[in-house]
């Protein structure tokens, strides 16, 4: 294979706006009615998947996959939405997603599984995924995968990358007070934790979908079990964070006052 | 067997619906081929996905037929619905199973999240604790002796029996979205079939009266349809077999009844709109799992309300608002808060937490609103299909067993290698349907609704009528296009106010962009809500809250207002009074109301509340609906 070597390592969360209410599980801390809450491919990990498939058309004989861990069935309605967006080869964890698992132990399993893609070239392996996750956003996953797997060049918070014909490439990373900071890696192998990149949601394309269709089916039958024991994780406490609402209906209001009672609210 | 689609009426077919295909310089629209192409996922399409994907296969593991799209491939069957998710849906269900349990013998509801048995039913009559609500002469007299005789403790007056054709126990209890999740997952884990949700259609392709597939929405397009960055015209995807389940507000369905008609003496006229709720129940509530109420009378006579109770003491409760209440400003989602209110239902409800909202049209003609079932290349289910009995008020599983019939009988053409015309849909789904109990229980139900077009009353004893003697006696009623029968507000409230004070009340509403119902109820006595914060919320809050509202970018506006002149002209607005969302607003700067795709849930309440009929003469009003994207994001409704 000539081309890229894409992995995207990418689960699913509750769908945006959804009532979270965390509760004791049997085997620790859970949501409410996980299962019954639509689910999303997680956002920041949907930016590297499209990101991944946009250099995937640029760059031909390249490939995609993505690596999901998550509850089978949820990966599986999932996967209705988001395969009609990019190509992809499909790689199934079956094990939670709810955001309370050990970041130590996910990255090993999430590690084995992209050991073990069948003829992926370590050497040119392009290891993408989302700076943090809406889940829980420790974003130290996909770091600790990387590690595992022996891919030192990492780059954070990319909204950008740019191919150079030797191989070599330049990243775009967010840096603090608003920045960029650009980079330049002579090449595979590397690590690329996506920001909100700079493409848009691409349209649903449904000779995209039957194609990947043909795939996903057989990866989520296949899926491999990772009941993430958690053993020796402790958690101290688990809460959401605190929502206040307050709907009132204001006509003709200025700019200024707009922006001046949204300071006094984040203030207070 | 159905009347002959040859014979109907051709007015305004055009030889193809997509003559009009002018595509910016370096388009193209881009073609697929499929052999049976399916618009819309509910319980029809369940039934009808599963029931093929089960028999797709020999035993031997080969295929009952090849593909003709894809040679060597066994039959390719996808299914296009527009919500964001399979379990997108809206209402609370209760029913018999019947559909469903021929279909899964060994169906456990232990894996259907909210499912349970039905274990106690009550029907409740509501009499008004507030005064507010226009009741008819003999529910007035009615009230008065079931309050001498000490009848309506909590106001409510609870029916000593349920008549047969009422009652739904043994029964089961469903969320909509959790069972269409649940049906999807196994479907697809069957592998025959895919199912893509986010994906509306925007029409049937046309050829004559054939259908040829279907054409999918344009993407990346500003709110008016014109092509921004990342346009991708709508594929046009090609099959043998279109299955219509788009429901009764969709697309394809209704561009089928406006080009093709409807057999003679059918019309789709009766609507309602279902708004609902599922709620926490306050701890200590003595509401058991299983128990399903049913009530009339209250916040109108002629507002009906469910009460369903889930496991985990959980409700799913909501109010049907139907087409033939005649009131210019019929608001769900206030009559909805004033409906929980009623003393008899608050004292379950007070302290509980609303976890989802949501809102549908129901098609209520049934029978009479059955369109041409099949014609060369298509075949209709579920309730477009005039599957919903409005004898019984059940709807769900009655659709599933549509889609169920329709299954067998396309394995069956498919094993006999024959094409999908009119004639061998008309031999074998038709067929079925016409000797199913769906047809002998639909034929009871035909005219059991007639009466409700000389008032609430005597719709009532037509139900009871038709419900006792098995659909022989019926109360008699003639049905009007819904845009003729809505009243002005001047008539509406004749007597009640004068004509000065409405006006007043509408210029003030409309200069804030509101709607006209909160200031008009209030004027007549209903007293505002006091809004708890958790179950009694504003109506944009149960958006957010409940309904969790959303919609993607590049898509067109899909509801739009055909003639604006007509728009300026209207008093009335029903479309702002009636709109689920309130996504339909009124203009300040005059015209046209206003649309708000954010916060639209897709309910098609503005396809039968608009008052003014449309340029093009007909059935239709003035307010087109097409499919669009995004809408709900609760699966639990």
């Amino acid at each position: 294979m000539n081309g890229l070597q894409i992995v995207v390592l990418g689960s699913i969360v509750p769908d945006p706006l959804q009532t979270l209410e965390p509760v004791a599980g049997p085997t620790g801390p859970a949501l409410k009615n996980e299962l019954m809450l639509p689910a999303v491919l997680d956002p920041w990990a949907a930016c590297a998947l499209f990101e991944a498939a946009n250099l995937a058309k640029k760059v031909a004989g390249s490939k995609v996959w993505l690596v999901a861990l998550g509850p089978k069935a949820k990966l599986q309605q999932v996967m209705m939405s988001v395969a009609q967006k990019a190509p992809f080869e499909l790689v199934v964890l079956d094990g939670p997603a709810g955001g309370f698992t050990d970041a130590a132990e996910t990255a090993s399993v999430l590690a084995g599984a992209v050991g073990k893609i069948p003829g992926l070239d370590k050497g040119k392996l392009l290891l993408f995924g989302g700076w943090q996750s809406a889940s829980r956003s420790t974003g130290a996953v996909l770091s600790m995968v990387g590690e595992k797997l022996g891919v030192t060049e990492q780059f954070q918070g990319v909204d950008e990358i740019d191919l150079a014909k030797d191989g070599g490439f330049t990243v775009l990373e967010r840096i603090e007070g608003g920045c960029y900071q650009k980079s330049h890696c002579k090449g595979a192998p590397a690590l690329l934790g996506w920001a909100t990149g700079s493409l848009p949601e691409p349209p649903n394309n449904p000779q995209v979908g039957m194609q990947n269709m043909r795939f996903i089916m057989p990866a989520l039958a296949k899926a491999q079990p990772a009941p993430l024991k958690g053993e020796g994780l402790k958690h101290l406490g688990v809460e959401v964070p605190s929502q206040r609402r307050e709907t009132r209906i204001v006509k003709n209001a200025s700019v200024d006052d707009i922006a001046r009672e949204l300071a006094d609210w984040i203030r207070a | 067997m159905t009347e002959d689609i040859a014979s109907a009426p051709t007015e305004g077919v055009s030889s193809t619906e997509n003559s009009s295909d002018e595509l910016p310089e370096g388009f193209e629209r881009q073609r697929m081929d499929v052999d049976i192409a399916c618009v819309g996922f509910g319980p029809a399409m369940g039934g009808f996905l599963h029931t093929l994907s089960q028999g797709l296969t020999k035993e031997d593991g080969s295929p009952v037929a090849e593909s003709k799209a894809m040679p060597g491939m066994p039959p390719q069957v996808i299914c296009y619905e527009r919500a964001d998710d399979t379990g997108f849906g809206v209402s609370g269900v209760v029913t018999k199973a019947r559909g469903v349990r021929a279909s899964f013998p060994d169906l456990d509801l232990s894996q259907i999240p909210f499912a349970t048995e039905v274990t106690h039913e009550e029907v409740l009559y509501l009499l008004d604790p507030i005064g507010a609500s226009r009741r008819p002469f003999a529910l007035r007299a009615g009230d008065k002796v079931l309050k001498s005789l000490g009848l309506a403790k909590e106001y409510a007056y609870k029916l000593p029996f349920i008549p047969e054709f009422l009652r739904k126990e043994p029964g089961v209890l469903l969320s909509m979205g959790q069972f269409t999740q649940w049906a999807a997952a196994q479907i697809m884990a069957q592998g025959q079939a895919q199912i893509w949700p986010g994906t509306p259609v925007a029409g049937p392709i046309l050829d004559d009266k054939a259908v040829a597939g279907v054409r999918l929405q344009d993407q990346g397009v500003d709110k008016q349809g014109k092509p921004e960055a990342g346009f991708m015209p709508g594929m046009d995807i090609h099959a043998q077999l279109t299955v219509v389940g788009d429901g009764p507000v969709g697309a394809v369905g209704r561009k089928l009844d406006q080009t093709l008609g409807m057999p003679t003496g059918h019309h789709s006229r009766e609507w309602a709109v279902g708004m609902k709720m599922v709620v926490d129940l306050p701890e200590g509530c003595a509401l058991k799992e299983g128990t399903v109420l049913h009530t009339l009378g209250y916040p109108e006579p002629e507002i009906f309300g469910f009460l369903y109770v889930y496991p985990g003491n959980v409700a799913s409760l909501g109010i049907f608002v139907p087409s033939w209440m005649d009131s210019p400003v019929r608001t769900a989602y206030r009559y909805l808060q004033h409906w929980m209110q009623h003393p008899t239902l608050w004292k379950h409800l007070k302290g509980g937490r609303m976890r989802s909202w949501g809102a549908k049209s129901l098609q209520e003609s049934g029978r009479q609103g059955e369109p041409f079932l099949v014609g060369d290349g298509f075949a209709r289910i579920g309730e477009g299909s005039g599957t919903t009995n409005v004898l019984t008020g059940a709807g769900f599983d009655e659709a599933w067993t549509s889609g169920a019939l329709l299954g067998i009988s396309v394995l069956e053409l498919l094993r006999e290698d024959k094409p999908f015309t009119r004639e061998n849909l008309e031999r074998t789904y038709v067929r079925r349907r016409r000797e199913s109990w769906l047809e002998r229980e639909a034929k009871i139900a035909g005219k059991s609704r007639d009466g409700f077009q000389m008032g609430v009353v005597q719709g009532l004893i037509g139900m009871a009528l038709s419900g006792f003697t098995e659909g022989r006696l019926n109360a008699p009623g003639v049905s009007r296009k819904p845009h003729e029968r809505i009243p002005s507000l001047e008539a509406y409230y004749a007597g009640r106010f004068t004509v000065g004070e409405i006006e007043s009340i509408r210029r003030e509403c409309t200069a804030k962009g509101l709607p006209l119902h909160d200031a008009l109820m209030e004027r007549v006595g209903w007293p505002k809500i006091e809004y708890d914060g958790q179950l009694l919320v504003s109506h944009q809050d149960a958006l957010l809250m409940g309904g969790k509202v959303q919609a993607p970018a590049g898509y067109r506006d899909h509801v739009t207002f055909k003639s604006l002149a007509t728009c300026e002209s209207c008093e009335a607005r029903v479309c702002i009074e009636a709109c689920s969302g309130q996504a339909i607003s009124a203009n300040p700067e005059g015209g046209a109301p206003l649309f708000d795709r954010e916060k639209c849930v897709h309910c098609g309440a503005c396809i039968w509340n608009c008052s003014k009929p449309g340029p093009e003469g007909g059935e239709s009003a003035n307010v087109d609906f097409q499919a669009g994207a995004g809408g709900l994001h609760s699966a639990e409704n």
